[in-house]
């Protein structure tokens, strides 16, 4: 439903996106990481038709996001960072608003009205001006500006920037919903937050994609090795000298021995499986174990590693 | 059709919803309710030229007023991005907000027919040259609008975007206005005085509603608003 080709924008000498070349489906969460001033949101901008890319094409719903824009525009609901939303109207009158702007048909507009004050949990608030809302609050009526024409693309930037910890679970599960049928497309900073809701990862540094790929494959991409740690109740010299000799491992520290409990931390080739191999190196000597676990590299670590590379 | 009166609307509403349109309404009738009635009992004559004679210069400062907002506004709060990302051409916005802030200049002279209505109480004016006066005001008032809408949309600081819708304005005034028009050498003298905001506007004032002068208000209206539709666009250039 996306397609994006060599989109490349620059400001003045500065260039925001480069060379980025992606697609996305229906049924797709897709997560746009990266640190501050990536290129996140100037490219969010660009499928929205707000900005034009220099360089390269990109289609949306299949229109040309430069030649048929009002097409594409028809087909994505946006929310720009930080919900800039006219302070001095009513809630229900900004939506009201929006259902004219976006051709909503007069006999539809209050049943979509309604949808959307219930997905986003607004009732609380259809009294109120919206420069009386908190910051939370003008969130979520963002978000639903953006959900009122049920468009088939969503596209969030920052959606939970500046919310509550239960705000942002809730509406990570909206996005998770949203997502079972459509589109989304959304951007953070924040890492807990793809794992938890993106079926797909993008992660952009200086402009440029650096990873592509599901949360599971990036993580064992920048992995290679297993990581375990092993605490068992036996005699340094047995534990260390059966280490030694299983294949899979490739290196052990032996991080200390407490009343006769000694603990490793042991790289194993990836793709072994050591946890359980190791558990049954325990149990064929008898030995009692008292702690196994597998170090998980998270998705910090892919992070870090990619973007620092970049920059280096 | 249907975007441009939804944005008409929501925009003439927000003149409403802030104290703007107050203020200006107001001081608009304030002022020239007073500059009128000062001299109209010296003169002592049942006419309006010295209320119509003073419009130019006091639109001069009220219309830039008007308009700042239009689009410095949006652009400061950032609801420029979620508006020109709706499926709207950018004329039709361009549109829409340039006739909400003329819908809130006819209330205002609406407002101001009170003057009128108490000179034909105390005498007996030309109505003709009322009628063509307000329809001349109204033009001139278009044309104020449209440069101010343009000069909103250069930048998204309010007061720079009053600053320089009142020097644009101011410009296109003058170059019209005897002082400069006495000073320029011959050749620039027709063009001038063509092009000045406030010479048509008294030609129109003598009651004489010349299509010529009809269609300088238009052309000029529409050159402002193509200018300001390019001018939004320009963030899309490459």
């Amino acid at each position: 439903m996306i397609e994006v080709k060599e989109l490349t924008k620059s400001y003045g000498t500065t260039v925001a996106v480069d060379n980025v070349t992606f697609d996305a489906h229906a049924g797709e969460v897709l997560g746009f990481l990266g640190p501050n001033g990536a290129g996140k949101t100037t490219t969010m901008r660009i499928l929205t038709c707000y900005l034009s890319a220099d360089a390269g094409t990109a289609t949306v719903a299949g229109y040309d996001v430069f030649e048929e824009s009002v097409e594409v525009r028809k087909n994505i609901g946006y929310l720009p960072e930080s919900a800039p939303l006219y302070t001095d109207m009513g809630v229900i009158e900004y939506l009201n608003f929006m259902t004219q702007v976006r051709n909503i048909p007069k006999n539809q507009r209050k049943e979509r009205i309604r949808t959307v004050i219930d997905t986003c949990g607004l009732d609380d608030v259809i009294q109120k001006d919206i420069g009386e809302l908190s910051k939370g609050y003008r969130q979520r009526v963002g978000l639903a500006q953006s959900l009122i024409h049920d468009p088939p693309i969503l596209i969030l930037d920052e959606p939970t920037s500046g919310l509550d910890p239960s705000q942002i679970i809730e509406i990570r599960n909206l996005i998770k919903n949203i997502g079972q049928e459509k589109l989304v497309l959304f951007s953070t900073h924040i890492l807990p937050e793809v794992s938890a809701t993106c079926s797909r990862i993008l992660i952009i540094n200086n402009g440029k994609i650096v990873a592509n790929g599901t949360p599971e494959e990036l993580s064992s991409q920048a992995k290679g090795e297993e990581i375990v740690h092993i605490t068992i109740r036996g005699t340094q010299e047995t534990v260390e000298a059966q280490l030694n000799a299983l294949e899979f491992v490739s290196q052990w520290n032996h991080i200390g021995t407490d009343n006769g409990i000694v603990s490793y931390q042991i790289n194993a080739v990836q793709g072994s499986e050591a946890a359980e191999a190791l558990f049954h190196v325990v149990v064929e000597n008898g030995w009692s174990l008292t702690e196994l676990r597998q170090e998980s590299v998270d998705l910090e670590d892919v992070f870090l590693n990619l973007t620092d590379k970049e920059q280096a | 059709m249907t975007n441009i009166a939804a944005l008409l609307k929501k925009e003439f509403k927000s003149y409403f919803s802030s104290p703007i349109a107050y203020i200006f309404i107001t001081f608009f009738l304030g002022i020239s309710g007073w500059l009128f009635f000062r001299s109209f009992f010296l003169v002592n004559q049942a006419e309006m030229r010295g209320f119509f004679g003073l419009m130019p210069w006091i639109f001069l400062f009220f219309i830039p007023a008007v308009t700042m907002k239009l689009w410095a506004e949006e652009k400061k709060l950032g609801t420029v991005e979620i508006l020109m990302t709706l499926p709207i051409q950018d004329y039709e916005v361009v549109i829409g907000k340039f006739l909400a802030s003329f819908g809130l200049l006819v209330v205002t002279v609406l407002l101001s027919l009170v003057l009128p209505f108490s000179v034909m109480y105390l005498g007996n004016p030309d109505g003709g040259t009322l009628i063509s006066g307000y329809i001349g005001l109204l033009l001139m008032g278009g044309a104020y609008l449209a440069i101010g809408l343009f000069a909103s949309t250069l930048t998204e600081n309010q007061i720079v975007a009053f600053i320089l819708g009142i020097t644009a304005c101011f410009v296109l005034l003058i170059i019209g206005e005897d002082i400069v028009l006495f000073n320029a050498p011959n050749w620039l003298f027709p063009i001038f005085s063509y092009l000045g905001l406030g010479a048509h506007y008294s030609s129109i004032l003598r009651g004489v509603l010349d299509s010529r002068d009809i269609i300088y208000y238009l052309s000029l209206i529409g050159f402002f608003l193509y200018l300001s539709t390019l001018s939004v666009e320009s963030r899309k250039w490459r």
